[in-house]
């Protein structure tokens, strides 16, 4: 194992936030199994109080997956000097079948922290807790995950050796890699680039009639689910190429570093935001029949709608920059 | 603008009640800084001199031959240079001269190395700072050396390196090929290794296959194989010694969490004061968030401040020897400062993230207090 500092910092900070999470679940599962707003008994009471820690540990939990999301692809891009063959983290990803498995299971968490952090925030809005038992259920599964996550990464962390001859990312994300991220880079540039904007113009058209009428919101949360997914696989297909420009270059991790600006962090940011309020749109819509949640819902849901839009125009606009204003041109 | 004015109102309470306690929160303050500042110096210090080394190795050449004997390092015949020259993107060939001569009085090993075209003559040298300090000399006066054979010889100094290069310079002795071999015993027609520059960075795999295959006695030593090594021997150094610091790191927590439960009972009082007037769990829980950032922030901005003094105007005096390594000549060389969001994401991850988790469950055990209970004991 590598013995590096910000890898003691990823697996400590990657215990504690598992330890704080299985803790938080434990007092979930109790709450679960004997829930009862109309008892005043000393253990409701409890009950009621801990949903407050509970919440404060989330948010916790969801603000270090983030820093510990972007802090492992840098650690990454860190040690790729370490690995013949890796230039960058996309390399170093790949030294042993657990990198890019943490690195998806990072993704997937901290979106679900996010979506759970909305639910939360949307039941206590409610005086009687309404969806309480249906997001502690979630809490376990996104502590399950959490778990797997840790053992995961520890199992990354742990099996490496340097030395080890790797890929790297010119190999990885070339159209010849057999990987399911050199399958993104052969998708045909010009036909992804017409579903993104397609999608993208479809997703926002959604959004605005659901401001406007309060009908769509399914479709809306739906669309952003694909857009979240289409961000991604277009970041690889055609986004980064033009900020590299170069048309061989699919590299989604070189992005981040400070020769192209570190243009990655706002991209993947945006991203995330679009992806996290879009989809909560849809998730906390079927919380809309609960008599307590039935004027607080729609209401939120506008919200997260105009955030999730917002984020994407964004994120398409950033996207979008260096296409029109650099003197790179994919298409001739 | 509502939130924000309200953050800042909790923000003003959160001060006048912290300095309401200030013997008590300085000496967590001052305990958390100095986790801060014992981190942040070992993630600068390793960064720092595993920058230096990069540098100082850009003008190293692209690979090193050696040859092997019985698995030990020996002399290189010359004539291996002429087929070296042969394979195609090979830049240039230099076979090179150098070695180690202990020097019995300071118990120290320097290196001595004879460049091709030396400008001085055959009984002088040039010295690096740490040869004078070990000889306890200055430029002008002679150096003993005893040859293979025995011989006495005596040389003269002729220049000492600049000060500043003291990081590679600092036990280096430079002579005259003839004089090396004649305190070393070389034959003439050896060499010690040789240097390989190479066009094409991504061909030096390839050109040391093909080196392997050609002279099978050889070993290829890569300047990227140096990289790798010195960036893995000081992720090592600076993981272990924040492994060896993670005693007093955890002592450190446990007073934070201890500190965080145990109130005294003017606090409980303040607390149930406010729930009886209208603040809400939350509100209490938001108020020891601010509390909690305040002494983090200040303890981590202070902890790196001085952890960059520490290492970069004083170099380090506290870790130096630990990360650089055991040696007799020590140079004497000051680090570039080179901090960058990378390491102090990672220090914040090491330092106020573990600390902010500790203090979670006593904060919540603090602001779901009942505030007739609270006032009743106080």
């Amino acid at each position: 194992m590598i013995l590096n500092p910000a890898i003691l910092a990823l697996l400590g900070g990657s215990l504690l936030v598992t330890g704080v999470t299985v803790y938080s679940s434990i007092i979930g599962l109790d709450i679960i199994r004997n829930w009862d707003l109309s008892s005043g008994s000393d253990r409701q009471l409890m009950r009621e109080r801990k949903t407050y820690l509970i919440s404060t540990a989330l948010s916790y939990v969801m603000g270090f997956q983030l820093i510990s999301f972007f802090l492992f692809i840098y650690t990454a891009d860190h040690i790729h000097d370490l690995f013949v063959g890796a230039m960058c983290a996309a390399g170093s990803l790949n030294v042993n079948e657990y990198g890019y498995l943490t690195f998806f299971l990072k993704t997937i968490t901290v979106a679900l922290c996010g979506i759970w952090l909305v639910v939360n925030h949307t039941d206590n809005q409610g005086y009687d807790y309404p969806v309480i038992r249906k997001k502690y259920l979630f809490l376990l599964a996104i502590a399950g995950l959490l778990v797997l996550e840790s053992l995961t990464q520890f199992g990354y962390f742990f099996l490496m050796r340097p030395d080890v001859i790797t890929s790297c990312c010119g190999v990885l994300f070339s159209e010849e890699a057999e990987t399911v991220a050199g399958q993104f880079a052969q998708f045909p540039q010009y036909w992804t680039m017409v579903v993104f904007y397609l999608s993208a113009a479809i997703t926002c058209r959604i959004g605005i009639h659901f401001v406007v009428t309060g009908s769509g919101w399914r479709l809306f949360s739906i669309f952003s689910g694909w857009m979240a997914l289409l961000g991604f696989v277009s970041l690889i297909t055609f986004i980064s190429v033009y900020f590299y420009e170069l048309p061989t270059h699919h590299c989604p991790f070189c992005i981040l570093q400070k020769e192209y600006n570190y243009i990655g962090y706002p991209l993947y940011l945006t991203l995330l935001i679009a992806a996290v309020t879009g989809v909560s749109v849809g998730v906390i819509g079927r919380f809309r029949h609960f008599e307590s949640l039935s004027e607080v819902t729609p209401r939120l849901q506008k919200k997260l709608c105009i955030t999730s839009m917002a984020s994407l125009v964004l994120f398409t606009a950033l996207a979008t920059y260096p296409a029109l204003f650099s003197s790179f041109k994919l298409f001739s | 603008m509502i939130w924000l004015e309200r953050q800042r109102y909790f923000i003003d309470f959160t001060l006048s009640s912290l300095l309401r306690r200030k013997g008590k929160n300085l000496a967590l303050l001052l305990v958390y800084t100095l986790i801060v500042f014992m981190v942040a110096s070992v993630i600068f210090f390793a960064d720092a001199i595993r920058k230096e080394a990069g540098s100082l190795l850009r003008n190293s050449p692209e690979m090193i031959v050696q040859r092997m004997i019985a698995g030990r390092h020996d002399f290189i015949p010359l004539d291996y240079v002429s087929a070296i020259k042969e394979i195609r993107g090979v830049r240039g060939v230099e076979a090179r001269l150098w070695g180690y001569y202990y020097h019995p009085a300071s118990r120290a090993n320097f290196t001595v190395m004879a460049p091709e075209g030396f400008s001085h003559g055959d009984r002088e040298v040039v010295v690096g700072p740490g040869v004078l300090r070990g000889w306890n000399a200055r430029p002008g006066e002679g150096l003993y050396f005893r040859s293979y054979d025995g011989q006495a010889l005596e040389f003269t100094v002729a220049g000492e390196m600049d000060p500043d290069t003291a990081l590679v310079s600092g036990d280096l002795i430079l002579m005259s090929p003839a004089t090396f071999r004649e305190v070393f015993g070389v034959k003439p027609g050896y060499a010690t290794d040789v240097a390989v520059s190479i066009r094409n960075e991504i061909e030096c795999p390839v050109i040391a296959e093909k080196i392997n295959s050609l002279l099978p006695d050889t070993r290829t030593i890569l300047r990227e194989d140096i990289l790798r090594t010195y960036s893995s021997v000081f992720d090592w150094r600076s993981g272990y010694v924040i492994v060896l610091l993670s005693g007093a790191i955890l002592a450190f927590f446990i007073f934070a969490w201890d500190k965080a439960t145990g109130l005294s009972a003017e606090e409980k009082g303040e607390i149930g004061v406010l729930k009886a007037i209208g603040w809400e769990s939350g509100d209490i829980l938001l108020m020891k968030f601010w509390e909690g950032a305040v002494i983090s922030l200040t303890a981590f901005f202070l902890g790196a401040i001085l952890a960059y003094i520490h290492v970069f105007v004083a170099s380090a005096p506290l870790f130096e020897r630990a990360l650089k390594g055991w040696s007799v000549l020590y140079p004497v060389y000051e680090l570039r400062p080179s901090v960058n969001m990378y390491q102090l994401a990672v220090l914040f991850s090491l330092s106020v993230v573990p600390y902010t988790i500790m203090t979670i469950i006593p904060i919540w055990r603090v602001s779901v207090t009942d505030p007739d209970t609270v006032m009743k004991q106080s």
